[in-house]
């Protein structure tokens, strides 16, 4: 399978991969690590007209502690926050997350700026920046990721609008991340991430909806004394998951509980 | 519009002028002559197509080859010596890692970044490193055999100094 005919330019600068996209217009995209675009592009679910390229943009890959945060550059590859020292003993949850994002191979080239801007709602990142209230920096602001996610594939970047870093706060408490699916190199099906900041618990959950949650009606229960078990029957509330091959909306609900319940009774 | 990259693949550099959409395994196949690489699932997700890039695994028919410029490319032509194997291809062979050998040179290929990282690997670390790849006929037993073998072949001929292969 053959993508259809593009247009193709390589950025130099994050200023000169927003000056591609503004001239090459609406038809225009940025390839990052390329890993979800391809292969929409191959089975014709994307025919962009122009593809600008950061893989040659010096300096957006980096794993750096600053002031209390995990600040990681854009164009970080998987399989960089897999090997850091820095990320393993700052954000270790996000280290944990970073071994179960598709394969070795596709941690090779896919990045995590990738991952927030095309908002899979089955991405794993998405899970950790909602519940560790991350911000997600592009070329002109910060964003929340409580606003950055606002629907399937859907987010709040302008389209000439880069993203360039993710900030998370360093969290170096007990933490897990379980990702139910069917092959080692799935997608989830469904995945929970817990992780003990401060004084409580942070909850989200993976593709139990158009995009990550954060279950909040399960960290306002282990607040008020609830254990595990009885805090994890709340982690279905207010969700409304699709049906799809993979798995049905019940089952999904279903997953949702027993993975909270068990991330946070093997949290370390 | 056409577009010149400039890369060199299993040691000879090239440059020549590619379609932007030219996926990376049509480059290595087609214009380069190495159908070594194989295209199996066409969805990016079986790993025949595995190659090296500056030494790190990819699957070459999720990366266009226009994004290969300044890079080295490995395909499994590029792994033995001229006049043998290399201790993976050895023993694949000889520990019966393959039936049909489709997925043979993806594994092959996923299996040498592995070692280069690990070279000594548990059966669970063999696991996690060819879980990019699948195979449908030998199963996976033999092939984690195989890498063990090689593994061995390979911690064994570096201690020794002695060149690898056949």
């Amino acid at each position: 399978m053959i993508p259809a005919a593009f247009e193709y330019s390589r950025a130099t600068s994050v200023a000169d991969a927003v000056n591609q996209l503004r001239t090459a217009g609406p038809e225009a995209k940025v390839i990052a690590g390329g890993q979800s675009l391809l292969p929409m592009m191959r089975l014709r679910l994307a025919q962009p007209g122009h593809l600008v390229d950061l893989n040659g943009i010096p300096d957006l890959d980096y794993v750096r502690v600053k002031d209390g945060s995990v600040q990681i550059g854009a164009m970080t590859r998987h399989a960089t926050l897999v090997r850091s020292e820095l990320l393993r003993a700052n954000l270790p949850l996000l280290a944990e997350v970073a071994k179960e994002v598709g394969d070795p191979q596709v941690r090779t080239r896919g990045t995590i700026g990738g991952v927030m801007a095309h908002a899979d709602a089955a991405g794993d990142y998405p899970t950790v920046a909602l519940m560790l209230d991350a911000e997600i920096v592009t070329d002109r602001r910060r964003i929340p990721a409580r606003d950055f996610f606002q629907h399937l594939f859907t987010t709040a970047l302008e389209p000439d609008e880069l993203v360039v870093e993710v900030d998370f706060p360093v969290s170096t408490g007990a933490h897990r991340y379980l990702k139910f699916r069917r092959r080692v190199f799935d997608w989830a099906i469904v995945a929970v991430g817990v992780q003990r900041l401060g004084d409580g618990w942070r909850v989200g959950i993976t593709h139990a909806g158009p995009t990550a949650v954060r279950a909040h009606a399960v960290e306002d229960a282990l607040r008020s004394g609830a254990t595990p078990a009885e805090a994890a029957e709340r982690a279905s509330d207010g969700l409304n998951p699709n049906s799809d091959v993979h798995a049905s909306s019940e089952f999904r609900l279903h997953l949702a509980q027993v993975l909270t319940r068990r991330a946070l009774e093997q949290a370390a | 519009m056409a577009q010149l990259v400039r890369l060199t693949v299993n040691g000879s550099p090239r440059q020549e002028e590619v379609e932007p959409r030219l996926l990376l395994v049509h480059y290595l196949r087609e214009r380069c002559g190495l159908t070594g690489t194989h295209v199996g699932c066409d969805t990016s997700q079986c790993g025949a197509c595995t190659v090296l890039c500056n030494g790190q695994p990819v699957k070459s028919c999720s990366m266009l080859a226009v994004q290969a410029e300044g890079m080295a490319i490995t395909t499994i032509e590029g792994l033995a010596p001229a006049d043998g194997m290399h201790p993976l291809q050895t023993a694949f062979w000889e520990e019966h890692g393959l039936q049909c050998g489709f997925c043979t040179p993806g594994f092959i290929m996923a299996a040498t970044a592995l070692l280069a990282e690990n070279p000594d690997p548990t059966d669970e670390e063999i696991g996690r490193g060819l879980e990019g790849n699948l195979c449908r006929c030998t199963g996976y037993v033999n092939i984690r055999r195989a890498v063990h073998k090689a593994a061995a072949a390979m911690r064994e001929g570096a201690g020794a100094a002695a060149p690898m292969g056949g």
